[in-house]
Order: C-alpha cells, then sequence, then structure tokens
C-alpha cells in the first residue's frame, strides 16, 4: 500500500472523526509488561492541541466513513456527497504503534460508521483493538466505539481490550432522536451500555477474589450529545445526562455544540454560530453535579429550564438562594465553601489548608491566592470589613456582571460602555 | 554583611551547606551555585565541599517532620534553577526545623507559598515535556529527540519514558545543558554527546520517518474544526518557545 493512498485515508477518516469531542486518554491504569510498548496511567496526557484549543491525545479516526445510517445531523450520513475511505486493520495498527512510538500520541481513538450490520463493524473494531494488545504488546490507550445494537459477546470482548467503551446518544430526547434519526431506536444506545456496565461490575467484583482477572474497560464508559440541533432546553440535556450518570455510572458525558453541516430543513441552517457559550455553562453544570455536590434539580427545574449566559450556573444558583450567604470561611464545611461562587475546588482546598493554622483574613485570602472579586459578596473572615450592604439579587448580579473580566463580558456589557 | 558560600550545583551540594549552616550557626548567608558566583565587592565568600553524610542528615532531618510530598518539592524546587531558589529552600527549612511540623502546606508563610509555586511551574514543564518530545528514528533504529526545556526537568521525566518505551533504544537531549538520558534497552544512563554540526541532520533518520512526520502534520490539521477556531486558547496550551521541536508545528 503506498504512502498517499494511506495518506488520503488517513486525512478524510481523521477529518469525519473530529466531531467526536471526547479524546481523554485519562483514568486508566495499564502497566508496560515484559518489555512490551507503552502504558497509561490515571493521568492523561495531552500531547498536543488542535488549534480551535482542544487536546490531542489520541490517534481519533474512523475505520471507515461508509454508513448505512442517514442521521440528519451527521457528517458520514449515507445521503451526503463526500469522499468514502476505509482502513485496513493492519494499516490502524502500523499508524497506531508509529504514532506511538514518537510520543505523538498516548493511543488510539476508533470509531467508525456502520457498513453492512452493527456486528460486522463491531467485529471489525475488536479485530484491531485484539491485535494490537496480543500481537504488538501495546499497553497503551484504547477507546473503542461500542456500535448502537452490537451483540453482548462482541461488547464483552471490545471491553476486555480496550480501556473506555462509549456509545453517543446524541440527541438528548427521543422525540428528538425519532425526527432527526429515524433509522435508530433509543434502545440500541442503552443496550450496550447496560451490559458494558453490568461487564465491569462483574470483573470488578471477581478481581476481588481472584487477583489474575483481566482488566475490563478499566477507564469506564462515556457518552456525547449534540447541543441545539433539536431544539431542547438545557433541562431537558441535564436530567438525561444526569440519568446516564447514575443509572450507568459513566465516567463522563459531552456536549458538542452543533456544527453545521447540512441543508436539512429539520436542523440549524448552516452558518449558524456554534453555541459555544451555552456547550460552556453545560460543562459547567456538570462539574457542579459530579464535583461540587449539587443536586441537578437546584440548578434546573420547571422554573428554570435555561441557565443564563449571562452569568454562570453556580452563581445564578447562589442569586436564587442569597439566604445562604453569606458563610464564614473560616467556619464552614467543604461542601459549603464549594457553594460559594468565586471559589473553585482549588481554592477551597488552600483554605481548608491555611486555616489548620490560622484564623483567615482578607489578606491571608489574598496571598494564597483566592480570587476574591466575585467571593467577597459572599463570604465573612476574620475581619471587621466585609460586604454589609444587603444588595437584592439583580442589583449584585449587576455589579458582578459588570465588574467581571471574563472573556465574554463584551457579549453582555456592551451597550452599558455609553455610560461608563 | 553577606556572606556567600557556593556549591557544586548539585542538590546533596545544596543541603551540604544547609548542613554547614546550622552546624556552625551561620547567619546572613547566601547560597548560590558555583558557576552562577561572581566574586562580591562587600562580603565574605566560602566553597562548601559536597559531603553525602552531611546532606543526608539534613534530608533525613526533614523526613522526620514533613511528608514524602514536602520532601519531593524541595528537590522540584531545586531543579528549578532559579537565581534565589536556594535562599527560599533555606527558609522553609528553618521554619521546618523551628516548628517541627509538617509547614508544606501553610500557604500563608511567605516562602511555603513562593516554593509552591515554583513547584507548580517545574510540575507542569515536567508534564509538558512528558507531552512534547517528539521522536525521530534514525537509521540504527533508534529512537531520538532535543528539548530545551525552561527548567532541569529531565531527572523527573526519566522514570516515565524508561516505563513507557521499554522495547526501544532512545535519547531526550537537554540542548540546553548539554547532556541527556540514553535508554539502551537495560536502564537509562546519563550522556553527553559532542555533535558534529557539519554533518547534515537529514542523514541521520530513516525515510519512514519524514513520511510519519508528514502523516502527524496532516492529522493535526484534519482534526481542526475551522468553525471553533481560538488562537489564543491554541497559544496558552502549546506556548509558541515550545514549537520548534514540534514536528507538527514545523513549516
Amino acid at each position: 500500500m503506498s504512502f498517499d493512498r494511506i495518506r488520503e485515508k488517513l486525512n478524510i477518516l481523521a477529518d469525519a472523526a473530529k466531531y467526536d469531542v471526547s479524546c481523554s486518554s485519562s483514568g486508566s491504569n495499564r502497566k508496560n509488561t515484559n518489555k512490551g510498548l507503552g502504558n497509561s496511567t490515571s493521568m492523561g496526557i495531552c500531547h498536543t492541541y488542535t488549534k480551535d484549543g482542544r487536546c490531542v491525545s489520541l490517534l481519533k479516526i474512523l475505520l471507515t466513513n461508509h454508513c448505512i445510517f442517514d442521521c440528519a445531523y451527521c457528517v458520514t450520513r449515507k445521503s451526503n456527497d463526500i469522499k468514502r475511505a476505509a482502513f485496513k486493520v493492519q494499516e490502524v495498527v502500523d499508524l497506531t504503534i508509529n504514532f506511538y512510538r514518537r510520543n505523538y500520541i498516548e493511543g488510539l481513538f476508533l470509531s467508525s460508521g456502520i457498513f453492512k450490520s452493527a456486528d460486522y463493524t463491531m467485529e471489525r473494531l475488536v479485530a484491531v483493538a485484539k491485535k494490537l494488545r496480543l500481537e504488538e504488546n501495546f499497553n497503551g490507550y484504547i477507546h473503542l466505539k461500542s456500535i448502537p445494537g452490537a451483540s453482548d459477546e462482541l461488547m464483552r470482548e471490545a471491553g476486555l481490550y480496550a480501556d473506555r467503551l462509549s456509545v453517543n446518544i446524541e440527541i438528548p430526547t427521543k422525540e428528538g432522536l425519532k425526527k432527526l434519526a429515524p433509522d435508530k431506536k433509543h434502545d440500541d444506545f442503552i443496550k450496550p451500555m447496560k451490559k458494558v456496565k453490568n461487564e465491569i461490575i462483574q470483573y470488578k467484583s471477581e478481581k476481588k477474589i481472584i487477583k489474575s482477572t483481566p482488566k475490563y474497560a478499566p477507564a469506564g464508559q462515556s457518552t456525547q450529545m449534540i447541543i441545539g440541533a433539536s431544539g431542547e432546553t438545557d433541562m431537558q440535556i441535564m436530567y438525561t445526562s444526569n440519568y446516564l450518570y447514575n443509572k450507568f455510572d459513566l465516567k463522563r458525558v459531552y456536549y458538542s455544540g452543533y456544527i453545521p453541516v447540512s441543508y436539512d430543513k429539520r436542523l440549524p441552517m448552516i452558518g449558524t454560530e456554534v453555541p459555544v457559550l451555552r456547550e460552556n455553562r453545560l460543562y459547567q453544570t456538570d462539574w457542579l453535579l459530579r464535583f461540587y455536590g449539587f443536586d441537578v434539580r437546584e440548578i434546573l427545574n420547571p422554573e428554570h429550564p435555561d441557565l443564563d449566559l449571562d452569568i454562570d450556573p453556580k452563581l445564578s444558583w447562589a442569586l436564587r438562594n442569597l439566604h445562604q450567604f453569606p458563610v464564614d470561611v473560616n467556619k464552614a464545611d467543604k461542601m459549603m465553601l464549594a457553594r460559594v461562587p468565586g471559589l473553585g475546588m482549588v481554592s477551597v482546598h488552600k483554605i481548608l489548608n491555611a486555616r489548620r493554622f490560622r484564623n483567615l483574613n482578607w489578606e491571608h485570602l489574598k496571598t494564597i491566592g483566592v480570587k476574591l472579586n466575585r467571593a467577597k459578596y459572599f463570604i465573612t473572615c476574620n475581619s471587621r470589613y466585609f460586604e454589609t450592604r444587603d444588595y437584592s439579587a439583580s442589583k449584585l448580579k449587576d455589579i458582578l456582571v459588570h465588574n467581571s473580566t471574563g472573556k465574554h463580558k463584551q457579549a453582555f456589557t456592551g451597550q452599558l460602555a455609553l455610560f461608563t | 554583611m553577606y556572606t556567600t558560600v557556593t556549591y557544586d550545583g548539585s542538590f546533596d551540594g545544596f543541603l551540604t551547606c544547609v548542613f554547614e549552616i546550622y552546624e556552625r550557626r551561620l547567619s546572613n548567608i547566601i547560597i548560590k551555585s558555583k558557576h552562577l558566583f561572581e566574586s562580591e565587592l562587600f562580603g565574605t565568600h566560602e566553597h562548601i565541599i559536597t559531603d553525602n553524610n552531611k546532606s543526608k542528615r539534613v534530608f533525613d532531618g526533614l523526613k522526620k517532620h514533613i511528608s514524602a510530598k514536602g520532601c519531593r518539592m524541595l528537590y522540584y524546587a531545586f531543579l528549578s534553577e532559579l537565581n534565589g531558589i536556594e535562599n527560599t529552600m533555606l527558609s522553609v527549612i528553618t521554619y521546618t526545623f523551628k516548628s517541627k511540623k509538617n509547614i508544606i502546606s501553610d500557604y500563608s508563610h511567605q516562602d511555603v507559598l513562593q516554593l509552591s509555586k515554583v513547584v507548580k511551574k517545574v510540575g507542569r514543564e515536567k508534564h509538558r515535556m512528558e507531552a512534547f518530545v517528539r521522536f525521530q528514528q534514525t537509521k540504527d533504529n533508534m529512537y531520538f529527540a532535543n528539548i530545551e526545556p525552561d527548567f532541569n526537568v529531565l531527572p523527573l521525566i526519566k522514570s516515565h519514558f524508561t516505563k513507557r518505551y521499554a522495547d526501544q533504544k532512545w535519547i531526550i537531549y537537554d540542548l540546553k545543558r548539554k547532556y541527556g538520558l540514553f535508554y539502551k534497552l537495560e536502564s537509562t544512563e546519563i550522556i553527553t554527546i559532542d555533535f558534529d554540526l557539519n554533518h547534515s541532520k537529514k542523514d541521520w533518520f530513516t525515510d519512514d520517518e519524514k513520511n510519519y512526520e508528514t502523516l502527524w502534520k496532516d492529522y493535526f490539521e484534519s482534526t481542526n474544526i475551522e468553525e471553533r477556531i481560538n488562537t489564543k486558547l491554541h497559544i496558552q496550551h502549546v506556548p509558541k518557545r515550545y514549537w520548534k521541536y514540534l514536528s507538527e508545528k514545523q513549516p
């Protein structure tokens, strides 16, 4: 096979895979055994970043972009007139190994369009992973896509070679799915997810008894949803992802602002701006759920079905719950500190560490590097000076938006600039 | 009046200085690596010869009070080679021996905070080097990479690369500090090479090498999403000073 042909295939199949936002290589733990090649650790490595600022840690490609499905939101849909290509199993193996040896990547992210049938496709994906592990003694990171509708037996085998498995929900609501991807059924997504979840639990419990039990998808499962393609609310998105986190123990849900790729009337027009800010707010909410101890109903509920774009979700929650503030940084417990707008988990830990040595005042907080421009309205410390005025929620919001130095400031305070 | 004590530039050398300062109750001290020392008009100067027994005693003493993480932080800070870092470390060590507590997380102490900031920078550089090293395959089947890190992180990345690339020979060479790591399938050793600059670099590498560099560059271009371009973020993650050795960033 000539170099030029490989080059052409790589260009087509990498281009088609880029809409999958996941590129994480973390959360696994695979040691390099018997002087083989590579390892993967709980902390991933981003080997470079694309010009749009996303991490590149894996060789992310499709095995093929031939597809029997016709999902409106997808570039590789059957009816789209684009160049098609397909890799052979050995070609993917060679690319992965040679990129890895040069320290370009942490491993492979292999997805695929669906050709012939779900099982036929899944079989080929598994074959690549198997070859890498057994023939090349490769211990780097492998992320395989679970093909919706693949058989349980193939999913079981996939988990034995891959570090992470993922199946993309893409459309957060059943109604949206029916409209945009009529060939696909909601259950087809859920089935492989359920299978993998159960296998993970089973292998983990066996490992406790028999130490030599092989690893099964040690970095867990993830999924992705497209934002802004089917007119869903933020509440629908986050309730779905909350359901997935709880029900299937997902490691991550990714949110991908829809990039117009079609003239289909059911979708936003080509040239519509990508909703990056909305995507950002959704990720912030996701973090609040996973690390800050928030319940999704506190942030989104029928009265507030959408997130504010001008302020972050934590601040928005705090403004609705001003009666819980101010909190005393020297006394409040960790979870309450984490709820203070402007304090991230890093700042919270700094405070917890430093207050073991002395009672903290504003100067101390500043020196340990806690950002106070927002937090100061919500906390008190060992000082007689604090924000004593009782602001109303809307007044406080005005002040904070106006004083913000964030990158989105322009969008929300532009017209006020006349008066300052 | 200040006394400047100099040492040979090694971590043990620095700890020996600390030992002497305590043993002889010296005060108003500036510690400096020998090769950075320029004789001072005012003040005195003394060179201290590294003694591994003395340095071990200081380190063992530290271990009694501060955690393994704290000891590692001191070593990281040392590798920053920043001007004056020795005195920050001396202050932290003095504070440790005085308070007899694990003060390494007391960020409201000025020098502990300063130390932790430096450690963070060094840690970031270590992580970046693990990411940005780009090996090129030579004709004698070796994988070769040049780096010029801001801080002396080679000792810190040694174990990562040794564990990961266990079945290929490789060299990572720090051009700034003129030494490198050489893994020859059994162990990783420190080497120095005299580069023959007349010898064209092109002759070193395999034909495949060029092809894979092209494929990698293509891949880098194809993963970019034009609609989301964000150059500021890109440069924040991959600062320009590293571009020199990144194959995807070559014209």
